[in-house]
């Protein structure tokens, strides 16, 4: 049995698709996560999609691979989006790409926390 | 590069297939080995992040048409520095000094960010890249763990 390094929780509520992120999100990882995220966005086709990141324990480039082409999509279907609560590691690699240019990032950990 | 170190106080050398599900042992193999310098979390969580982009690169880059396998050997030095090399056996890189530009990539359609080497660069404390197309890559890393 493979074993998965990430879990996906998702509730809607008026056209807001909080999905809430656990785990790693590698090279691996993201494959699956990116079919997973599609097929909820093109199904609930959300107004706004938030990414809760605070118990992602390790995320690299491939992860901001992921949540752009996440963007890009709710864009298409004229969404935003929405990332939440990522821990002060996270956030490093986030503020590295310049994440905060492309969309919102709520709920930053202060310099030391997580 | 940093091969004349000396006072060099413990080493593994780890050979893997580069299989995308060996990304996250890669990253905890290297964390085990360098817990004995006591690093900080961050100090961990960057070095993990460095190997976690050097191994994806074999995998997606290097190995792109042929399989193979992935060497890395990490050296643990008295003056708390480590020096970690991933080495494959795969296509090469035709121009370095491009492939080190962040966003640069060539492989845009699977949602690659470009931010590989940007990565390795910031997160660590010095980086080599070296390279022979057809041959293979080797990048080598540095950290000083300052705690």
């Amino acid at each position: 049995m493979l074993h998965t390094y990430y879990q996906i929780e998702a509730r809607k509520k008026d056209g807001l698709l909080i999905v809430r992120l656990y785990g790693e999100i590698d090279h691996h990882n993201a494959m699956s996560l990116r079919r997973e995220l599609d097929d909820m966005i093109m199904r609930d086709r959300p107004r706004r999609l938030l990414v809760d990141l605070s118990i992602v324990d390790f995320m690299d480039s491939s992860g901001l691979g992921l949540l752009m082409g996440r963007l890009r999509l709710m864009r298409e279907i004229g969404g935003t989006m929405v990332l939440l609560r990522p821990n002060a590691r996270i956030m490093k690699i986030l503020r590295l790409a310049g994440m905060e240019r492309f969309m919102e990032i709520d709920g930053i950990a202060r310099k030391g926390e997580g | 590069m940093y091969n004349t170190r000396k006072n060099e106080i413990n080493r593994i050398d780890i050979t893997m297939p580069a299989i995308s599900e060996n990304e996250g042992k890669a990253r905890a193999l290297v964390a085990a080995f360098c817990a004995e310098l006591d690093p900080t979390a961050a100090e961990l969580t960057d070095i993990k992040s460095a190997v976690s982009e050097a191994v994806t690169n074999c995998i997606v880059h290097a190995y792109r048409v042929k399989k193979g396998k992935i060497y890395i050997s990490i050296r643990l030095f008295a003056d708390k520095t480590v020096v970690i090399s991933v080495r494959d056996d795969g296509c090469g890189i035709a121009d370095v000094k491009r492939a080190r530009e962040p966003l640069f990539t060539t492989d845009a359609e699977n949602e690659r960010s470009g931010m590989g080497f940007t990565v390795m660069e910031n997160f660590m404390d010095g980086l080599h890249v070296g390279s022979r197309v057809g041959k293979g890559t080797v990048v080598t890393m540095i950290k000083r763990i300052a705690s």
